[in-house]
C-alpha cells in the first residue's frame, strides 16, 4: 500500500475507522473488476482540485471536499445542498455547508418546518395535468400574476411536499437530521445570525458553530464550492 | 460482460465491477470479497446486506442508505462506521447487487 493510498483513506467521516488503524486489504485478484470505492490510490496534485501551480501557494493534496454556500430560504432552494450534499457524503467526499443570508431559515428549527415555495417569478412553472385538456399545455408557462394571487403560494408549497414526499424525498428538518448523521459539517454565518436577531437554541443541532465569513473561507480550503 | 473470480467461485459483473446476476451472489462469496476492500463480514457486517437483498427482490431496485433507515431501521452513523467512505456502494457490492440509483 502506497503513502498516497493511505492519506486518501483517512476522511473526517471516518475517524471512528481510522483510530482503530487503516484495514488491511487483501490482494485483488488479476483480471478481478473492482468497483471504485475511492480508497485505492488514485492521481493527486493540482490537477485534481484546480489550484494554480503559479500561485505559489501549495496545492491542497487532502480528501476531495464539497463546500455549499446556501443563501436562499426558499423550500426549492434549500433542496439543492440537500441532495447533492447528501449525494456527495455518500461517494465518501467531506462536506460543509454554509448557512447565510435567507439560507439560515434553513437551519432555524421554529422556521425550517415551514419554508415556502412561490411561482411567483418563476418562468418554468407549468402544470402537468394541463395536458389532459390539451395536448402541449402541460408545456406553457403559467401566467405571472396567478403567482401573486391570495393562498398561491400555500397551494405550490403543499403541491411540492407532496410531489417530494411522493418520491419519498425527507422534508427539510427530517433531511437535516439525516445529513448530520451522514457527517455534514453545517455552519450559521455570523453576520446573518445577529442580523436576524437569531438564538443558538433555534439552531439545528447539526449546526456546529455560528462562523464568520473567513472561518468558513479556511474551512472551505480545496473545496468545490457551490453558490446556492 | 466480464467475470470475475475468486477462490474458485465465478460472477458475472458489469463495467464498474457490480454484480449483474444477484443469484450468483452467497454469503461465502460475500465473505470472500469483503477482504478486498479491508472489510471482515460479521453479524453486524451483514445485517444490513441481508435487508438489501431482501428488499431488493421485493422491489426490483438496490435500497438507497435513506430507504435502510426508513424502512430497514438501520442507524446512518452504523453504516457510515460499518462500511467507510462510500457505504451504499460498498454495501451494494457485498450484497451481491446492482448499485444503488437513487438521489436520497
Amino acid at each position: 500500500m502506497s503513502v498516497t493510498e493511505q492519506t486518501i483513506t483517512d476522511r473526517p467521516v471516518t475517524d471512528k475507522a481510522a483510530t482503530t488503524g487503516t484495514p488491511s486489504r487483501a490482494p485483488i485478484p488479476e483480471g478481478f473488476i473492482l468497483p471504485d470505492f475511492g480508497d485505492r490510490a488514485r492521481p493527486t496534485g493540482a490537477a485534481q482540485t484546480g489550484t494554480s501551480e503559479e500561485s505559489g501557494t501549495p496545492a491542497y493534496t487532502g480528501p476531495r471536499k464539497m463546500a455549499f454556500i446556501c443563501s436562499k430560504g426558499n423550500l426549492d432552494m434549500a433542496y439543492p445542498a440537500m441532495i447533492v450534499g447528501n449525494a456527495a457524503l455518500g461517494e465518501g467526499v467531506e462536506v460543509h455547508i454554509f448557512f447565510t443570508f435567507w439560507g439560515l431559515d434553513i437551519v432555524n428549527t421554529k422556521l425550517n418546518h415551514k419554508l415556502k415555495f412561490t411561482m411567483a417569478g418563476n418562468t418554468a412553472m407549468h402544470m402537468n395535468d394541463l395536458g389532459r385538456l390539451r395536448p402541449g399545455w402541460e408545456h406553457l408557462s403559467l401566467p405571472q400574476v396567478m403567482g401573486n394571487l391570495p393562498g398561491m403560494t400555500s397551494f405550490a408549497t403543499n403541491m411540492m411536499k407532496k410531489q417530494m414526499e411522493e418520491l419519498e424525498i425527507p422534508n427539510i428538518p427530517d433531511f437535516l437530521d439525516l445529513m448530520e448523521a451522514s457527517g455534514a459539517h453545517m455552519y450559521a454565518c455570523k453576520l446573518s445570525f445577529d442580523m436576524a436577531k437569531m438564538i443558538e437554541a433555534d439552531l439545528h443541532p447539526g449546526v456546529e458553530g455560528v462562523i464568520s465569513a473567513s472561518d468558513f473561507v479556511e474551512i472551505a480550503e480545496g473545496a468545490q464550492i457551490i453558490f446556492i | 460482460m466480464p467475470t470475475n473470480t475468486i477462490n474458485g467461485r465465478s460472477f458475472e459483473v458489469d463495467e464498474e465491477g457490480f454484480f449483474v446476476n444477484r443469484d450468483e451472489w452467497s454469503e461465502d462469496l460475500a465473505k470472500d470479497l469483503a477482504p478486498l476492500i479491508g472489510i471482515e463480514l460479521d453479524e453486524e457486517h451483514l445485517a444490513p446486506l441481508r435487508f438489501m437483498r431482501d428488499d431488493a427482490a421485493a422491489s426490483g431496485v438496490t435500497p438507497t442508505l435513506r430507504r435502510m433507515q426508513t424502512v430497514g431501521g438501520f442507524d446512518i452513523k452504523t453504516l457510515f462506521a460499518l462500511y467507510p467512505g462510500k457505504p451504499a456502494k460498498k454495501m451494494s457490492w457485498l450484497a451481491g447487487l446492482r448499485k444503488p440509483v437513487g438521489c436520497v
